[in-house]
């Protein structure tokens, strides 16, 4: 029998009709076997409301063969539960307690079945931020310290319960949702794409152009057009100098952190030398309005071009000085090494991905794994890995892949004379009817996926997205267990995960 | 009388000074323009003018902890003289005096940070009191060392006398002056042991004790780490001065320039310690006191080993 459609992240939205209608009990027994094998990872797994009751869908990607599988089923759930697969596999965690927050269905043996986000549109309105079931040990040594879920610095609201024994946390629980926002739903009722754009670019501030490529990849396929290979490589050298920007501010965040003043303000400059690029291209400092379905408000002239290429190289020079200052910076070393471990196992088996999957030696990269747009064509880009899974491990993913991005963006634009004009975009392209749309981004942070469903007059009825965050907020927790709780800072920097990414 | 009071004017402007030429120093070795040196004066001169805000779960020990805190610094404070000058208090022992005035400031902070409930406060207290009980050994020894050679248990005639004293002891109070610029730093809170700058709870020391504070109590409190800098700074600076050059306006300037370019420089130049590696620290300066005593006294009565 016929589990899943095999597609990839290059082809075109899939008819509904392809997908296979299969029993849950089916699905439930073959991922329970494929996903113990780590090559494989779950990317989407959701409910859609239909006629009579609710239709879901799952996705999961295999890295080795860069296939994506998808499969659905339609399970009467009224009358018993579903079996849990986050009680084999935790990595299902955060979709099966969005689908059990939303919709009321009951997961057994789930572990851990606590509401994820608080959307206003959930099941139980009973059940809300200040009921949330926070996870305890008794004990006469141990104590609790929450921090948040008003934070004391600029970042947004989350809470960190902590259970300690003395300085040493032994667990930690984080609960989002405090940011009810609505973006899934708003991508529905409003079918004005410019204003969908405007969305995705807000999912998460931090990563506009990445969210902006996604939804834009997912347009296209939907509307079954392909754009110019320009185009795409316009595209690229923006979701690389904004990797390189968050990762440069990311580094400096950690200096910043053990008070190390010197790289704190080196890495502030850079920075803002690179955030300041995108601004002179297209006008916003984080991307904004750079990335539009089906063409570009802002191509890229000969001057434009020398001027980032000008930008990006200085930028690279300086920063692999810092770099090298502080692979040889003992206080900071001692600092980072050592601290805030994620093994590549477990890393694996909550479904971690991007950059800090890779410091913990999980090949998870998107550009290598399920390459779309430049990186399918021309590219052969290979991920960089560290093995140790610590916070140095994290920190030196993070400035080898600046240097990574910057040859990368030199490489892209030295050979490029923009010669055609490229098209302006076009937001009211027909889409495909009855199809399941998807696309894979891999961020500065990680895998983006969004995936959409339309109905049978090609709108769009239904609209995931999954920022990195919500499967790596979990590998923050892991990392600080039996971590001195004055080192959870410098972990959660060193995830530097995102609250709104994971507050849809 | 006079000299008495210009002392401890002096002293008050070496208190005043030494966070500006950190923060000067910083600002330098950062690139940056940096704030007015007198930016945090005027700071805690808004403060002053405002009201303070106290929670409810709180008691009078919350009220009267900043009193207590900047009360027992500032006695401490009369009792340091300046090289050649001579402080307003003084009596024979006033080397322990002081070192309990400044205990007694310590516990005040820690009830108050209890008092509050909080449980970042709490763990700073915890973190505090356990640096403070480890660092006052030092403290002691190094006191006691400057003793021995004088003969003498106040501040004034340790100082007074002690430029008459021969240069085989020189190294010893270069080191003496070492040990107490680190005692400074662990005091002070200052890289690498805390970070005042630091806005992450979780990592606080100093910082994290005072945050229920605000208003004339915030202003207190910071005041009386101005004034408990200025103490060891000074004690540090005179021991230099013995050795190089015993006049009031040397130990003065050694005092304000010596430490706060040395705060600077560090807290630019080098990250924090885990928190967990912060008591082998204190405990090597603990150990180094030791061994300077011993030192000491081994030169004093002439042993050769």
């Amino acid at each position: 029998m016929r589990l899943y459609h095999i597609t990839t992240n290059t082809a075109s939205s899939v008819a509904l009709a392809d997908i296979p209608v299969v029993e849950y009990v089916d699905l439930y027994n073959d991922l329970k076997e494929r996903l113990a094998d780590s090559r494989y990872h779950v990317a989407h797994y959701f409910a859609q409301e239909i006629e009579n009751g609710l239709k879901f869908y799952i996705i999961i990607l295999d890295d080795t063969r860069s296939e994506v599988l998808i499969s659905s089923f339609e399970p009467d759930y009224y009358t018993r539960g579903l079996a849990s697969l986050t009680a084999i596999h935790p990595q299902f965690h955060p979709f099966e307690r969005e689908i059990h927050e939303l919709y009321g269905v009951p997961f057994d043996q789930h572990p851990w079945l606590k509401p994820l986000r608080f959307s206003h549109d959930r099941r139980d309105k009973q059940s809300t931020m200040d009921s949330y079931p926070f996870y305890s040990i008794e004990g006469d040594e141990l104590h609790e310290v929450n921090v948040g879920p008003i934070h004391a610095g600029i970042i947004e609201p989350g809470a960190f319960r902590f259970i300690c024994n003395g300085e040493q946390v032994l667990h930690l629980e984080i609960a989002l949702g405090y940011q009810h926002r609505g973006v899934e739903g708003e991508m529905v009722r409003n079918q004005n794409r410019l204003r969908q754009t405007l969305i995705a670019e807000s999912v998460a501030g931090d990563t506009a152009i990445g969210h902006a490529t996604a939804y834009a990849e997912l347009i296209e396929k939907l509307a079954g057009k392909t754009i110019s290979s320009d185009l795409k490589r316009e595209r690229t050298v923006a979701i690389e100098l904004e990797r390189i920007a968050m990762h440069i501010a990311d580094t400096g965040a950690l200096a910043t952190d053990i008070g190390f003043q010197l790289y704190q303000v080196a890495c502030e400059a850079l920075r803002t030398m690179t955030i300041n690029t995108t601004q002179a291209w297209c006008g916003n400092r984080f991307g904004k309005s750079m990335i539009r379905p089906l063409g570009t408000n802002h191509p890229l002239t000969v001057e434009k071009i020398e001027m980032i290429r000008n930008n990006v190289r200085e930028i690279r020079r300086r920063y692999n000085e810092v770099r090298c200052d502080i692979l040889e910076a003992p206080t900071l070393l001692a600092r980072f090494e050592q601290c805030g471990l994620v093994p590549t196992a477990e890393m694996a088996s909550i479904g971690g991905v991007g950059m800090a999957a890779r410091s913990s030696n999980l090949r998870r990269d998107i550009r290598a794994t399920h390459p779309s747009g430049y990186y399918a064509e021309e590219f052969k880009h290979e991920p960089v890995m560290k093995s140790h899974g610590d916070v140095m491990s994290r920190l030196q993913t993070r400035m080898d892949e600046v240097l990574q991005s910057a040859d990368y963006v030199e490489r892209l634009l030295s050979t490029y004379t923009p010669s055609e004009k490229l098209p302006a975009p076009d937001y009211n392209a027909p889409l495909a009817p009855d199809s399941l749309s998807f696309s894979l981004v891999e961020g500065w942070r990680g895998e983006i996926c969004h995936v959409a469903v339309t109905d049978s007059e090609g709108n769009i009825a239904k609209y995931k997205i999954k920022d990195p965050s919500l499967h790596n907020w979990l590998g923050l927790a892991i990392a600080v267990r039996s971590e001195g709780i004055s080192d959870f800072p410098i972990n959660n920097k060193s995830f530097n995960l995102s609250y709104c990414g994971h507050d849809l | 009388m006079l000299v008495k009071l210009f002392n401890t004017l002096l002293m008050l402007l070496v208190a005043l000074s030494i966070t500006g030429v950190i923060n000067r120093t910083r600002a330098i070795l950062a690139g940056r323009k940096g704030i007015r040196f007198m930016q945090h004066i005027y700071n805690v001169g808004l403060q002053l003018r405002k009201g303070a805000v106290y929670s409810p779960t709180t008691t009078i020990l919350f009220r009267i902890a900043p009193c207590v805190y900047l009360g027992a610094a500032l006695m401490a404070f009369l009792f340091i003289p300046i090289a050649d000058l001579e402080p307003i208090l003084s009596f024979h022992g006033d080397i322990i005096f002081v070192a309990y005035l400044l205990s007694l400031s310590r516990v005040a902070i820690v009830l108050a940070a209890l008092d509050t409930g909080s449980s970042f406060e709490g763990m700073g207290a915890a973190r505090e009191a356990l640096y403070g009980a480890l660092v006052e050994p030092a403290l002691m020894m190094g006191m006691a060392t400057l003793a021995l050679f004088c003969g003498y248990s106040s501040f004034a005639e340790i100082f007074s006398t002690a430029q008459e004293l021969n240069t085989n002891l020189t190294v010893v109070l270069l080191l003496v002056a070492y040990v107490f610029v680190i005692i400074m730093f662990i005091e002070a809170g200052r890289v690498p042991v805390d970070d005042p700058r630091t806005h992450l709870e979780l990592t606080m020391i100093h910082e994290v004790m005072c945050l229920d504070y605000s208003g004339v109590d915030m202003a207190m409190i910071h005041i009386a780490g101005w004034l408990k800098n200025s103490i060891f700074a000074m004690i540090a600076a005179n021991a230099v001065a013995v050795v190089i050059c015993f006049h009031w306006w040397f130990a003065a300037l050694l005092a304000v320039l010596g430490t706060g370019i040395a705060i600077g420089i560090v807290e630019s130049l080098r990250a924090r310690n885990k928190l967990v590696r912060n008591t082998t620290y204190i405990l090597t300066i603990v150990a180094m006191s030791a061994l300077v005593l011993l030192t000491g006294f081994l030169l004093i009565q002439n042993i050769e080993i």
